[in-house]
């Protein structure tokens, strides 16, 4: 068979030669090994003191953004769902009543909206299927829980506050590649 | 006489305390030098650079649970540990550390005991190391412990050997059994590694075979013994064990630098011109220097070179090391013959 990567080597059962036999010389190739490990820079990172540094588009707990005026941006249209391939996000559509407009961005809007954090791989597609710019992955990470039932995130944890103060900055993600690509109305999915 | 006595007393709880002192750094050093070589930084939370891990370390296993298991032997269990530890430290009796001081007219050596079966000495000592392993092995009472036990009896006898064998060429060549007779023989540059550098290749060899350190680490291989003959123990005992063996590659390591490295002595001395007393220090730190090159040597090898198979173990020693051993012989004869 062809080799793919060429990197595979032949293994023979042939008889050591004398050079290999006192093994010496394989010693001392395997100490020149380790002691150029010696000078190496360490990998370590001493953690209390001090912490690797995130990426600046790190993918972790997702954020359910408000527009300005603290709106909810999601129209429950249901596309990070079906762009999700683990199937980690659930969501139940409801119909914004008369009086609700300064809760709700559109007629339409999610109840219900959950993402099972075991089943999230973190890829960051929803945020790219989203029409309304309402879903985006943060820095912060999930923490562990007790139960896996508590790993269920509804729309108390998701959604992002309405004070200005403490809204949650996703202007690394949004990058102007990303806006201008969501501007271009030829495109089916930004109808 | 009573000045004599005192002053041996001294002597030996200084050199007690010092390879205590180097063993409980070994400790230490191993698991830096274990680190570094895998790219990691090693203990660094106690002390500045980890320096007070040793202490932390010996604080633990005092306060651990003495645990014994009621099938052992009692009698045994406890002197396994208690011997092995005593035999690591015995050795170092012999090693003559600098040249002697002199102080107020009077003449003090650096050596506790400077006999004239000097090597020989030392020969019997380790021999017995392989009695606390067995012992300890045994009265456990359990197989792991036997396996890990019977495995070092074997290994040390057969390297014990070949590791005589080599000696014997240097005794030949040097004509005594002394150790300070054989240092002082290497002053300057004549070290006995130019002359027997394959004696000293089986004597290394055989020394990482006595001390039960990697590549030979069989008797306590915690891949297919659990834990070899100190599975059993635990808190200080086991703490022994692992001392004994610190200690033992600290003495190995002496030894080694006094008979093939000419011990205190360095080249160019007589140039420097200094006073005996200070030669003496020097001496001492340069003996040091070779110990601790041979104490990183024994770690670096163990953190480069994977285990030997309990055959390819066999037959190193018996097949590979015992007949270059008297081929060594045979030739140092010819050529103490010829010449």
């Amino acid at each position: 068979m062809e080799s793919l990567s060429n990197r595979s080597k032949v293994v023979s059962n042939r008889k050591m030669n004398l050079w290999e036999k006192i093994y010496l010389p394989a010693v001392i190739i395997g100490l020149s090994v380790t002691i150029k490990h010696l000078f190496k820079k360490k990998v370590t990172i001493r953690f209390p003191e001090e912490t690797r540094k995130f990426s600046d588009i790190y993918r972790g707990k997702h954020v359910l953004k408000r527009d300005d005026e603290g709106r909810e941006r999601c129209t429950a249209c249901g596309l990070c769902a079906i762009a999700c391939p683990a199937e980690a996000i659930i969501m139940v559509a409801a119909e914004r009543k008369p009086g609700e407009e300064n809760l709700y961005r559109e007629e339409k809007y999610a109840a219900i909206y959950e993402i099972d954090m075991i089943r999230c791989i973190f890829c960051g597609l929803c945020e790219e299927a989203c029409p309304k710019e309402a879903i985006f992955l943060t820095k912060e990470l999930v923490p562990s829980e007790y139960e896996r039932e508590r790993f269920k995130y509804g729309k108390d944890i998701l959604l992002e506050p309405v004070d200005p103060g403490k809204r949650i900055d996703i202007s690394k993600r949004q990058t102007k590649e990303v806006l201008e690509f969501k501007k271009d109305k030829s495109k089916r999915h930004n109808k | 006489m009573t000045i004599f006595i005192i002053y041996k007393v001294f002597l030996c709880s200084v050199i007690l305390i010092l390879s205590l002192l180097v063993a409980m750094y070994s400790t230490l050093i191993e698991r830096k030098v274990a680190a570094f070589l895998q790219d990691r930084i090693g203990p660094d939370r106690a002390g500045p650079f980890g320096l007070l891990q040793p202490l932390a370390d010996g604080i633990k296993l005092f306060f651990k649970e003495e645990f014994m298991p009621n099938t052992a032997d009692k009698f045994l269990y406890i002197l396994g540990p208690s011997l092995t530890m005593l035999i690591a430290l015995l050795t170092s009796a012999v090693i003559p550390w600098s040249i002697p001081v002199i102080i107020g007219g009077k003449i003090y050596p650096l050596q506790v005991a400077d006999i004239n079966i000097g090597i020989l000495y030392i020969f019997a000592i380790v021999s017995m190391g392989v009695y606390g392993i067995m012992i300890g092995g045994w009265a456990s009472n359990n197989k792991y412990a036997l396996l890990g036990a019977v495995r070092a009896s074997s290994q040390m006898i057969s390297y014990e050997l070949a590791m005589g064998l080599s000696i014997i060429s240097l005794a030949m060549m040097t004509g005594s059994l002394s150790l300070k007779d054989i240092v002082e023989q290497q002053q300057g540059f004549h070290w006995n590694i130019f002359y027997q550098p394959l004696a000293f290749l089986i004597f290394l060899v055989c020394a990482f075979a006595e001390t039960n350190r990697s590549p030979f680490d069989l008797p306590e291989c915690e891949t297919e013994l659990v834990g070899g003959y100190h599975t059993e123990y635990s808190s200080m005992k086991l703490g022994f064990y692992l001392f004994a063996e610190y200690v033992n590659m600290f003495v190995s390591g002496a030894i080694m630098a006094t008979l093939f490295f000419g011990g205190y002595h360095f080249p160019f001395v007589d140039k420097l011109g200094l006073s005996n007393n200070t030669l003496a220090v020097v001496g001492f730190f340069i003996l040091f220097t070779k110990i601790t090159f041979f104490g990183f040597l024994f770690m670096w090898i163990r953190w480069t070179l994977p285990r030997f198979r309990f055959d390819q173990l066999m037959r190193l020693g018996w097949k590979a090391l015992i007949p270059l051993a008297i081929l060594n012989i045979l030739i140092t004869g010819i050529v103490i013959l010829v010449r």
